[in-house]
């Protein structure tokens, strides 16, 4: 995966509206400040190779 | 007025009930001690004397009728700003909640605690909707470190570090949904107990991260969480992820030693990032304990990245309606993190939960050969009030997130941790050791930090403020 071509203020723009949550001025930069955050963080869970019958636990037990 | 703020809960429960001292007495003085030390240190949000001043006498109404008021009779102790208490609005660390109607009834933890005896003295101050590692708060300031005001007391559940580090209290509770509980125990120099996920009652509390919020207890003696601890235990409907195992109260365990113990280091990413004091902690720990074993925890990263993910999406989806309504009523770090989640693909959070389950079989098979592991509890001691980034690894990183690295692995499986107190001479702040045992085993952990407390290794002075 690569996030380093990622845009953030485009998944802002985009999201806003399917969301119907609006992003002020104000929030904008910190939004896309925690988008890269979230995209660079999320490479290592996405390179995770899982088997197909890997399951979420509904409700989880230790 | 008697200053009682060295005494610990046991102390004052025995007492108590030995008719020595009166709740009334140990009430009055911690209002007092309250009033005198919260200004500068901003632990508390609401200070409920009325309430407690009632609960006081009928604890010594009851001594004095022969009865037996419970395990921890008079003791002083407060709550994280999200545990609901009767007559107050549970505010969540926000300003929107604020407009809420107080509350009912207790939380169920706080009935728990008050029906063995302990006496509620207020609501704590915590990070906004306890997305928070710093203890900070734009609405109600920061709640600052007993030990060195200008420091962050650690978040979320800062208040409740602040209040049992001054000795405002020798008990109080708070949530750990990424580290809330751990991160200050270990800034501000005392004990934290998170429990097993599923272990101790959700019931009216306001959640951040269903998938991940644990609740538990912070004081200055591992006697005193266990005991807080056994009051807790208990099945409650309330909680859809609560246990269904018998209660297995720790209080008569906690001093059995090592024997049998097999205990082991965490390497790997757990020693990548953490700065001189804090890997020096650990170190001491392990020699204490005479152990040299260590292990490598394969994956730690992953759930770390894991545990992010979900925290950010659980909580976007927690709050869109008020992030819609009223963006401009949150703290501006706290809202961007959540509108930033709302936009976090279904798919990684799937995959985020789906090795959840891979992560706990790996731990599980470690567990086989090792009872206990020890691992720092954050990369520094603590920063200063309004420090923005910290170097981690060599880089410069975001201090708000980045707190968590240590603990969000742990918490991500449920995996139960005693937060243990450690100084350094010539230091004024503390740092904190995370003594991690496998699920359930709750009693495990407490022997371990028990031990190391009988050795004089670890302790929480009250602040002198």
């Amino acid at each position: 995966m690569n996030s380093t071509c990622f845009d953030p203020h485009a998944l802002i723009d985009a999201m806003a509206p399917f969301l119907d949550l609006p992003v002020s001025d104000a929030c904008r930069e910190g939004v896309a400040v925690h988008l890269a955050a979230a995209r660079r963080i999320a490479d290592s869970v996405l390179a995770l190779d899982l088997d197909d019958e890997a399951e979420p636990a509904p409700v989880f037990r230790p | 007025m008697m200053d009682f703020s060295e005494m610990t809960a046991g102390d004052i429960s025995r007492a108590v009930r030995a008719g020595d001292l009166s709740a009334r007495t140990v009430t009055e003085a911690a209002l007092e001690r309250i009033a005198a030390l919260d200004p500068a240190l901003g632990a508390f949000t609401d200070v409920t004397a009325e309430r407690a001043i009632d609960r006081a006498r009928a604890i010594d109404r009851t001594v004095t009728c022969g009865g037996d008021p419970g395990p921890l009779a008079g003791v002083p102790m407060a709550a994280k700003n999200l545990f609901d208490i009767e007559g107050v609005v549970t505010r969540a660390g926000s300003k929107i909640n604020r407009d809420n109607r107080k509350a009912a009834r207790n939380a169920t933890l706080i009935d728990r605690l008050e029906a063995a005896g302990a006496v509620t003295l207020g609501a704590l101050n915590m990070g906004e909707y306890a997305y928070d590692f710093t203890g900070q708060n734009v609405h109600d300031g920061p709640s600052r470190n007993p030990h060195a005001a200008e420091h962050m007391s650690g978040g979320s559940s800062g208040g409740s570090g602040t209040a049992v580090g001054a000795g405002m209290v020798p008990l109080a509770l708070g949530s750990d949904t990424n580290g809330s509980i751990r991160v200050p125990s270990a800034f501000c120099g005392i004990f934290g107990l998170k429990p097993t996920y599923g272990r101790l009652s959700r019931g009216r509390t306001f959640p951040f991260v269903a998938s991940l919020d644990h609740l538990g207890p912070f004081a200055r003696t591992t006697f005193d969480l266990a005991l807080a601890y056994d009051a807790m235990l208990g099945p409650d409907p309330a909680d859809p992820a609560l246990t269904d195992r018998p209660d297995e109260p720790i209080s008569a365990l906690i001093g059995a030693g090592l024997d049998g113990l097999r205990i082991a280091r965490a390497t790997g990413y757990f020693e990548r990032g953490g700065d001189a004091q804090t890997l020096e902690a650990v170190t001491r720990i392990a020699a204490a304990l005479g152990t040299t074993a260590t292990v490598d925890i394969e994956g730690a990263a992953q759930a770390r990245a894991s545990a992010y993910l979900i925290t950010m999406a659980e909580g976007a989806a927690l709050h869109l309606g008020r992030l819609k309504d009223r963006a401009a009523d949150f703290d501006p770090d706290v809202r961007d993190r959540l509108i930033a989640g709302a936009m976090i693909p279904g798919a990684w959070v799937v995959k985020a939960q789906k090795y959840r389950r891979i992560f706990a079989a790996r731990m599980a098979r470690l567990f086989k050969t090792t009872d206990v592991i020890l691992a720092p509890s954050t990369p520094c001691p603590a920063p200063l009030i309004g420090q923005k980034t910290f170097v981690l690894d060599g880089e410069e990183l975001p201090l708000r997130p980045n707190i968590g690295i240590y603990t969000q692995p742990i918490s991500f499986i449920g995996l139960p941790v005693v937060n243990v107190p450690v100084w350094t001479e010539g230091k004024t702040l503390p740092v904190g050791v995370q003594i991690i045992a496998a699920p359930w085993r709750e009693d495990v952990a407490m022997r371990v930090a028990g031990w190391l407390e009988r050795q004089g290794v670890v302790f929480a002075p009250v602040a002198k403020g």
